[in-house]
């Protein structure tokens, strides 16, 4: 990064490399194959059928999991079904330690979870150790303390937990998202067969591990791996009364679809196409900081990614340059190193999908800003994007990207701004930044979207509900209101 | 030679400096204090912290002995070992700087002197002006002024403004680091103004702290004053130095403080002359982990010379 | 149900029953009708109309969302009382009978009591929460948009009214289907409506065959949610499948509910979050 023109020869010598700082990998035991966990053991499947995990960063096989089938699902269904009873009787303050147990054991376990997590998912370290699984932890440890407060969570009704709850969850933050979907559940007094998502399993089956570590009854918590089939299994289990799903809206669509008819409580979380909008009197160094947390984290893989820029035209110059700036700081490469800030794409399919869309942004006329960045040999890999000169028309600006890149739209007025944020079918989340605090109130009112973040962007607590207006899905995850979608009222 | 701006546009120019988010401010620290520094890059960053260093001693009780055992550890941090490079600048009190021109001559150690009624600037200008001039005189090649930050918390900034440019014009060659005082201003979004104003009235370089005041520097109070020194140099193509300095004791905060000025103002920041630590005490520790470095071993004290 | 009787020589001056749309009482676009209990003809709405009542519903939507808590609830209010005030004719409509009094007084109150509603439920069902971190962060419940509502046919005027009283409550515009055999509570409660203060278009009443509207309301990309109360299973199996393309919220909940988690079933949970510093 270079800013004066005139540099002294002297200092052209000057280089501030940062020499790798690996995270030690010596104390994870990843085993060859894994089983499924049913009715509270890691058990041989009854599907022949097993396929790798890979570390996208290397395209290393980490481990082979199972594809589990019909006669699979249905014996995690059934061993839910049959543990439902006697957790769903327990006595709550007895439910609440279980819970406080699973969040011990993984703040315990917090190094190797995250190391998984990176070499499972291609997340940077910083993000797996400092993000993902202390937050994952803190939703468990947040929702123990409802199991035997939940009479108190909602006035004049008596909560009832609602049976098996089948959970189908994404690969972009393979264990936090377990944590959203079993802590309320079990909190809640269901019992819960989740199947992580297909290129991310090791952390939900090292949380089997944790599972058994804590001594939970057998059959509460069933994790089963596979593909789409696998999780169109879970969900049209006759046994399962609650589905809770959270990756692309299309999935999402064809879940709804398969549900009608059958009674079965539903709680979406989709896709998102969110605005951050920038005014000229916003806090701009903030800003930059928050549009590049708001689309760079997590390589972009982020449902409530901040991936359209809004930004007042007035400003837009200076803003532009800054974050331009900013973007040929971001380090990519090996996840697993402690300054990596962009780690590697999690799938080649997902690669392939990052890199269909961009060429569609190239193709339609947008200007496309990549800083000068090496990427590694192996692995998947797609440097931090920026597109400029960008129509609310284009592909790049309406639909979900799921990866590291930006576009840029300009706005005049508060209202232009409120007016194209809004043009989506989508509305997860926005941001807002601007010094006036009539202004974001007035914009966050505004906002179609389930979160609004105003002067900051992709923050996450299990005390905040987080959930989808439009097509981004419904049901809140977080919170109170969290607890809803896994009791019946009465 | 800095151009300093008509004062008519003084207040336009302070309206018109933006907001700190204090909050995004600190959080961007934090996520650059937790950067991982090791081998090669540390032990280059770490000779970076001593040519950067402005080895400091500004007590009461500084005596020609202190100030000459302070010279001579400027000078040859390691005894008996010509890796470890000399500091940038001994930074001393204006009465003791020909004791230390006596000491440093034939060195590249500078001497930077407090001034201008330094710690608290409560005093009056013709009085400050000719502190720097006797400082200069004696032999200061650098002057570390403070900024009167009475006037700039009443809202004089033209007060503020047009003592600096009158201390600058008495530094003639000698090289003007401005002191906000940064614990004394109480918002971020002041350290940026007054950092604004500092440069514009033609300060070489911003400085955080006198070290008299907590919180001296912080990392994320340091974020804000490169940032305003981006923005400036983006505004005047003018580029000015930092100095942090007050309560940098190891050699992991200084690290710290290299990676932000690294990350926000690039590798061209990296040299004494747009950078400075003011220490007093850090500069031991840097050596206990070069040589921790080189050895595997863990250091005593006892190993590394007090002064 | 003697709708337009005569006697004593009088000839009644009998009322064209019509279509409530963007707040003005329009025969069906497509000119059609059905014969109803003898002599009355009910407009038969078409999917025309129900478009055309899903734009104005959409266009009324910013603002009535953006009244005052205070004045929906005055709104409310005053819908029931001109209600009230038409009692007697409604309970002719209903049948005469004492189980028609009670049907009209219960309307009424579920009007008087979502009335007072408006203003309170951010304070039950809102949150501020402590996030761990030095932010402000609040959840607040909003109008989902456009509600869709299919009216059972019995009791068909108070079944209906504790479906419009809570999406109202919750600053939705509507659009209702009339039930087909019993059409009368709801194109008459739309007179009530159409005097009580309600901004054009935030309630409209179609009538006609369900199976003509049904489809185009489940499948309707501008309505984000579909209260099914009145709804055979076979019906609510189809909407939930057409209700997928947009992710359409289907209201499930039991017909005669009334509580504050209906006006939320109607609303979308949202959170903002924001720095605390200086």
């Amino acid at each position: 990064m270079a800013i004066a023109k005139r540099a002294p020869t002297e200092l052209a010598k000057q280089t501030f490399e940062y020499a790798p700082a690996p995270e030690s990998i010596d104390h994870i035991k990843i085993e060859p194959r894994y089983g499924l966990f049913i009715g509270g053991k890691m058990v041989a499947p009854h599907s022949k059928k097993r396929f790798p995990t890979i570390n996208p960063a290397t395209e290393q096989k980490l481990a082979e999991v199972v594809e589990a089938d019909e006669v699979d699902v249905d014996h995690a269904v059934k061993a839910a079904d049959k543990a439902f009873e006697g957790w769903s009787r327990l006595a709550p303050s007895r439910r609440a330690r279980y819970i406080f147990r699973l969040s011990r054991i993984i703040q315990e376990r917090a190094r190797e979870l995250a190391v998984v997590e990176t070499m499972d998912g291609g997340k940077p370290i910083k993000e797996s150790r400092d993000v993902d699984i202390p937050l994952a932890a803190a939703h468990f440890f947040y929702y123990a303390g409802w199991a035997d407060k939940l009479e108190w969570a909602f006035a004049n009704r008596k909560p009832r937990p609602l049976g098996v709850a089948g959970q189908v969850i994404p690969w972009n933050f393979p264990l936090l998202m377990l944590a959203w979907k079993i802590a309320p559940a079990l909190a809640a007094g269901n019992t819960v067969v989740l199947k992580p998502a297909e290129t991310t399993p090791l952390s939900a089956l090292l949380f089997a591990d944790i599972c058994m570590q804590a001594e939970l009854p057998p059959g509460v918590v069933n994790i089963v791996t596979g593909g789409g089939k696998t999780g169109s299994l879970v969900v049209t289990h006759p046994a399962v009364k609650k589905v809770a799903f959270t990756g692309s809206t299309e999935v999402g669509k064809l879940i709804a679809r398969s549900l009608a008819g059958t009674g079965k409580r539903l709680t979406l979380e989709l896709g998102g196409k969110a605005a951050n909008i920038v005014f000229d009197d916003a806090p701009l160094d903030a800003a930059v900081e928050g549009i590049v947390n708001g689309i760079y984290f997590n390589q972009g893989h982020v449902c409530c990614a901040g991936s359209r820029l809004l930004v007042q035209e007035s400003i837009a110059e200076p803003l532009l340059e800054k974050l331009k700036l900013r973007l040929g700081t971001l380090r990519l490469g090996d996840p697993l190193d402690k300054n990596t800030d962009i780690g590697a794409i999690n799938s080649k399919a997902q690669l392939e999908k990052i890199e269909e869309l961009v060429e569609s942004g190239v193709e339609e006329g947008a200007q496309i800003f990549q800083p000068e960045c090496k990427l590694p040999e192996r692995g998947f890999w797609f440097p931090p994007t920026l597109f400029t000169n960008v129509s609310q028309s284009y592909r790049i600006a309406r639909e979900e990207i799921f990866g590291p890149v930006l576009s840029v739209l300009t706005f005049r007025t508060p209202a232009e701004a409120v007016e194209k944020a809004n043009n989506t079918p989508y509305g997860l989340s926005a941001g807002v930044w601007t010094d006036k605090g009539s202004r974001i109130l007035w914009m966050a009112e505004r906002m179609r979207a389930g979160v609004v973040w105003a002067n900051t962007f992709n923050r996450f607590d299990p005390t905040s509900p987080f959930g989808g207006y439009k097509e981004s899905g419904f049901g809140r995850e977080g919170g109170r209101h969290g607890l809803m979608p896994y009791l019946e009222l009465v | 030679m800095a151009t300093a701006l008509s004062l008519s546009h003084l207040g336009s120019l302070m309206r018109g400096v933006r907001s700190v988010d204090e909050v995004g401010a600190e959080e961007r620290a934090a996520s650059l204090a937790k950067r991982s520094i090791k081998k090669a890059s540390k032990l280059w960053a770490l000779d970076l912290a001593i040519r950067c260093m402005d080895l400091t001693t500004l007590e009461g009780s500084d005596t020609p002995g202190k100030v000459a055992a302070l010279c001579a550890k400027g000078i040859r941090p390691k005894p008996g070992d010509a890796t470890i490079p000399s500091v940038a600048a001994i930074c001393i009190y204006p009465a003791r700087v020909a004791d230390a021109k006596e000491h440093l001559r034939g060195s590249s150690v500078r001497i930077a002197s407090v001034a201008t009624a330094f710690p608290s600037g409560q005093s009056f200008t013709s009085v400050k002006v000719a502190e720097v001039k006797e400082a200069v005189a004696a032999g200061a090649d650098e002057v570390d002024m403070v900024i009167d930050r009475g006037a700039f918390l009443s809202g004089d900034h033209e007060k503020v403004y047009e003592e600096i440019v009158a201390v600058k014009e008495a530094c003639g060659p000698a090289h003007l680091k401005v002191i906000l005082e940064t614990g004394e201003l109480g918002t971020y979004d002041n350290v940026r103004r007054a950092s604004i104003l500092a440069m514009a009235a033609g300060a070489d370089f911003i400085k955080t702290s006198t070290g008299k005041v907590q919180p001296a520097a912080t990392l994320p109070v340091s974020l804000v004053m490169m940032e305003a020194i981006r923005d400036f140099v983006r505004e005047t193509g003018r580029p000015v130095g930092f100095k942090p300095a007050g309560g940098i004791r190891t050699s992991k905060q200084a690290i710290a403080y290299l990676v932000v000025l690294y990350e926000t103002l690039g590798a061209e920041w990296m040299t004494p002359e747009r950078f400075r630590l003011g220490a007093s005490t850090l500069l031991n520790d840097v050596l206990m982990q070069i040589e921790k470095e080189r050895t595997g071993a863990y250091q005593s004290g006892d190993y590394f010379t007090i002064d | 149900m003697p709708a337009a009787k005569s006697g004593n020589g009088r000839v009644e001056v009998r009322k064209t029953h019509k279509l409530f749309i963007n707040g003005e009482f329009v025969r069906s676009e497509s000119g059609r009708a059905y014969r109803f209990e003898g002599n009355v003809n009910i407009p038969r709405g078409s999917r025309k109309d129900l478009r055309d009542a899903v734009r104005a519903a959409r266009g009324a939507v910013p603002g009535w969302a953006a009244r005052t808590a205070m004045n929906r609830g005055q709104i409310l209010y005053r819908a029931a009382e001109m209600l009230d005030g038409r009692r007697a004719q409604f309970v002719d409509l209903l049948g005469s009978a004492r189980a028609a009094q009670k049907e009209v007084d219960n309307a009424v109150e579920a009007l008087v009591w979502y009335a007072g509603w408006t203003d309170k439920l951010a304070q039950v069902i809102g949150a501020t929460n402590p996030v761990s971190g030095p932010y402000f962060n609040f959840t607040i419940p909003e109008p989902t948009g456009v509600v869709g509502i299919v009216a059972p046919e019995e009791p068909a005027l108070v079944g209906l009214v504790r479906r419009v009283a809570p999406a109202l409550c919750g600053g939705n515009a509507l659009v209702v289907l009339a039930p087909e055999k019993t059409p009368l509570p709801a194109l008459t409660l739309a007179e009530v409506l159409a005097t009580s203060d309600l901004p054009a278009g935030v309630v409209n009443v179609l009538s006609g065959y369900r199976k003509e509207l049904l489809p185009w309301l489940a499948s309707h990309m501008d309505v984000n949610a579909i209260d099914v109360a009145g709804c055979t299973p076979d019906e609510v199996t189809e909407i939930e499948k057409a209700a997928a393309d947009n992710v359409k919220r289907v209201v499930k909940h039991a017909p005669e509910e009334m509580s504050p988690y209906l006006i939320t079933a109607f609303m979308e949970m949202k959170t903002v979050w924001h720095p605390v510093g200086v």
